[in-house]
């Protein structure tokens, strides 16, 4: 049993934790739920040893442990999978390597017996029921095999104590369920679990226990069926949640965007989609389907081979991300980290930067004016920051996420493509960034919605194209389908003859 | 546990203030002990030494904007002093020519160099480690081998170089204004055009952007190879004004007069990085990063300390500056 007592952390500006208590029993799967910036990976993060210092203590099996480093947490039998898995493996080694990554460090023999760690990681993948080979390189791994990789060696460690910091939110469907056998297969075992994510209904599936957080405090543990989703929402928010997607009525009015048989990097095939001022599209599927490299290719990142792009009837096939953004597009991408924000950077220059001219006089910056827009936009987007002078990287991820969404409101442009834009974004922010999203429509814009989480796509968009294998595999509207439809479509289900 | 108290505002405080605090501690020991130390011929002196230096320093800021990073700026700034005396000595060209063709020159290596990392994708530091070689024996070739200097007898036509360099040039080196010595001046001008540029227009923002993150600022919708290229023209530029400033002050062209200057200029950017706290390279922090050693390096000669160990001075206070910076990033 793991027992967390009156925790507090503080940063410069912000009390991220304050006296907050957590208990989590042996074998248990629970979850840690909460707002953008509520603390749990904060309070995740000191259980893992990654701050030097916390306030408060920290009981294994009621016996006191200090948990200074992430070599503590290690020796506590505690392991955490941070989000961002990179970070914690080497890209150009193999699986086995990087499951079996502490043996080796520790082996005291001059020789390495390679054959007896392949043997032992394979044993370890296999023992979680994954099909993985080891001698592949990791940096050829999928997201969702990366993860695999990084439970495989907890395991190996013999974890008692798994931290998952929303590891389902890049996943597909299929990935998320099979992360959930492996978890139900942990915990068999006795390994708690302890699961962060923004996705409620995955939460009520897999955990018996939930704790809440809120503004860096526990609202409280509760036992899931003794809770409903509605309740958990309006717990994490302190307030009734009326309305998870803000329908904003908006007329469509003509074509502003359309792609004719446009083909490209990343294997996208023969794409034809329009867009309408005041319309929201869709872009339905799976994880590995193309959208992404669909998005990429629309905003003139990547090589288009055949085909074009047509905006208000002009041909306007972008050859750089500079000429689509001149010709008034916007993309949020998928990997904020890498390219959405500068983390670096305050959060000013992050959400002024692609309309940094706007703010000049000539060549010259006129800050007064940066800031000025900026605090506006920080309260028009909800980005929860003590100034707009903090560091992005201090942000909480949904945060970061709003930063990146953020940047382009202040834009001119006439179609936004957002790429899984609310990925890592709590409920309640999910639902002002649909209502910003409708502004945009409401305006006039056009949007391309992509997203692999088809209740979202259900919930916003106006028409639907699903795709497969980087191509459009099918169109919908948004009013006649239902889950099983998009699924079906995206799945491939529509070619191969049903 | 709540141990992030006093200990933690200090290195705050030394992380800010550390590089301007050594400076000024380092100014008021020698003016204690050296009576000569705090006059004026001194301080311009101690000037005009680190100008070179503070220039090239400047030029290797540009490139270190853009997570770039400019090896042939010695090279360069030797080239460009032997193009300008080779024009005026040899060739008996007026001073226009002389300073006008070795900044275009420089303007024009450094299309070469951004040429080659984006185009051909090589890494800056072996495309601009090669072009370093590459100008060194160009430059070799060009001056036929020795230096270039007023009245030096000439190989192969026999007698002696025809033209001399113009007063005007020389000027450029040695001249004063105000008693304030001309390659000063130009110190403080290009260091202030440059900060502003950095700092106060867009353009700064872009590269300060591209090499915080390059693929964020592509997606941004900012023209990164256009930026990149720029930055390391203004290298060139820079570094080629370095070597005109070198090259008048020692009224002689020499290529290898220019590499010396380059592991100093490097060294000073990177002290550069912690001054005020800044973290990122800037061009105030390279002009205090020169200074510091400048200061450092004049008052230990006048206290006798052996020229040749110089160095040492100056890998120790490359690696505390160093420490300040990464260290923070560190957290
Ligand atoms: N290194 C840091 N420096 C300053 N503030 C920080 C730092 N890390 C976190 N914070 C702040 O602490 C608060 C809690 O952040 P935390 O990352 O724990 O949130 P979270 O609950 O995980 O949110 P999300 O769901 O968005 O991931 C936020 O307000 C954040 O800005
Ligand atoms: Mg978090």
């Amino acid at each position: 049993m793991l027992k967390m007592k009156g925790i507090t952390k503080t940063f410069p500006g912000v009390k991220a934790l304050e006296n907050v208590d957590f208990e989590v029993g042996s074998g248990e799967v629970h979850a840690l739920i909460g707002a953008n910036g509520a603390g749990k990976s904060t309070l995740m993060k000191v259980l893992a040893g990654a701050y030097g210092g916390y306030e408060g203590d920290i009981f294994i099996n009621n016996r006191k442990v200090t948990i200074n480093n992430p070599i503590d947490a290690k020796h506590n039998g505690i392991v955490i999978v941070y989000q961002e898995v990179d970070t914690a493996l080497v890209p150009h080694l193999t699986v086995a390597e990087n499951i079996m990554m502490d043996y080796i460090i520790q082996q005291k023999n001059v020789f390495m017996n390679w054959k007896k760690i392949r043997r032992f990681a394979k044993q370890e993948i296999e023992a979680l029921g994954l099909d993985i080979n080891v001698n592949r390189l990791v940096s050829g791994l999928s997201l969702s095999e990366k993860q695999m990789v990084l439970i495989g060696r907890a395991f190996f460690h013999k974890a008692k104590y798994l931290i998952l910091d929303e590891p389902t939110a890049p996943l597909s469907v299929e990935e998320t369920e099979k992360l959930f056998e492996i978890v139900r297969k942990i915990k068999n075992e006795g390994i708690s679990v302890i699961f962060i994510s923004h996705r409620l209904d995955e939460i009520f599936k897999i955990c018996e226990k939930i704790t809440v957080l809120k503004d860096g405090k526990n609202v409280g543990t509760f036992n899931t069926e003794d809770l409903t989703i509605d309740q958990a929402v309006e717990k994490m928010l302190g307030r009734k949640l009326e309305n998870t997607y803000p329908k904003v009525e908006a007329v469509a009015g003509d074509t502003l965007l359309e792609v004719r048989d446009l083909s490209g990097t990343g294997g996208v095939k023969n794409v034809n989609i329009k867009v309408r001022a005041g319309e929201i599209i869709g872009l339905a599927g799976l994880v590995g389907g193309g959208k992404t490299e669909l998005c990429k290719l629309l905003f003139g990142e990547g090589k288009i081979t055949d085909g074009k792009i047509i905006l208000e009837g002009k041909n306007t096939t972008p050859k750089t991300p500079t000429d689509a953004v001149e010709n008034g597009l916007a993309l949020v991408p998928e990997e904020r980290r890498k390219e959405g924000i500068f983390v670096n950077e305050t959060v000013e220059t992050n959400i002024t930067l692609p309309t940094l001219k706007s703010y000049c006089r000539g060549i010259f910056m006129n800050k007064g004016k940066i800031k000025k827009v900026s605090c506006e936009n920080i309260k028009k987007v909800g980005i929860k920051t003590p100034g707009e002078k903090e560091l992005v990287r201090n942000l909480s991820g949904g945060n970061q996420q709003k930063v990146a969404i953020g940047k382009w409101l202040l834009s001119v442009a006439k179609v936004f493509i957002f790429d899984e834009a609310t990925k890592g974004v709590d409920v309640g922010s999910k639902a002002e960034i649909y209502e910003l999203i409708g502004g945009l429509v409401k305006q006039g814009k056009g949007v391309i919605y992509a997203s692999c989480e088809f209740s979202e796509i259900l919930g916003l968009t106006d028409r639907v194209y699903v795709m497969y294998n980087g191509t459009i595999a099918k169109e919908l509207i948004t009013k006649e389908t239902t889950e099983e439809e998009l699924l079906y479509y995206s799945a491939g289900g529509g070619l191969n003859g049903e | 546990m709540g141990s992030n108290g006093k200990k933690f505002d200090l290195f705050n405080f030394l992380y800010k203030y550390g590089t301007i605090i050594v400076i000024l501690a380092a100014v008021l020991f020698f003016s204690l002990t050296l009576e000569n130390f705090m006059n004026f011929s001194n301080i311009t002196n101690i000037f005009r030494s680190v100008s070179i230096v503070a220039l090239i320093g400047l030029a290797i800021t540009m490139s270190l904007t853009i997570s770039g990073f400019d090896l042939s700026v010695g090279a360069i700034a030797g080239f460009a002093s032997v193009i300008a005396a080779k024009f005026m000595v040899v060739w008996e060209m007026g001073p226009i020519p002389a300073i006008i063709v070795p900044l275009l020159v420089g303007i024009l290596i450094g299309c070469v160099n951004a040429f080659f990392i984006i185009k051909m994708n090589i890494a800056d530091m072996l495309t601009t480690l090669s072009m370093m070689f590459l100008l060194t024996g160009i430059s070799i070739t060009f001056q036929n081998g020795s230096a270039i200097y007023n009245f030096m007898p000439l190989p192969n036509l026999g007698g002696i170089a025809p033209g001399t360099m113009s007063k005007a040039f020389l000027y450029i080196g040695q001249g004063k204004i105000l008693n304030i010595p001309v390659p000063v001046i130009i110190m403080l001008v290009v260091a202030i055009l440059a900060h502003l540029f950095l700092n106060q227009t867009k353009y700064g923002r872009y590269l300060y952007m591209i090499g915080s993150n390059e693929e964020a600022a592509k997606l941004s919708g900012i023209p990164i190879n256009r930026y990149k290229l720029i930055a390391y023209m203004m290298s060139g530029f820079i570094a080629a004004l370095g070597g005109l400033v070198l090259g008048a002050r020692l009224g002689s062209g020499e290529v290898n007069a220019g590499a010396p200057y380059l592991m100093d200029a490097v060294a000073a950017a990177y002290i550069g990085f912690s001054v005020f706290g800044i973290g990122k390279p800037n061009a105030f922090g390279t002009l205090i990063g020169a200074l510091l050693m400048g200061v450092l390096l004049n008052g230990l000669i006048m206290m006798d300390f052996p020229y040749y160990s110089q160095d040492i001075v100056k890998g120790i206070v490359l690696v505390l500056a160093l420490s300040l910076t990464y260290y923070k990033r560190k957290e």
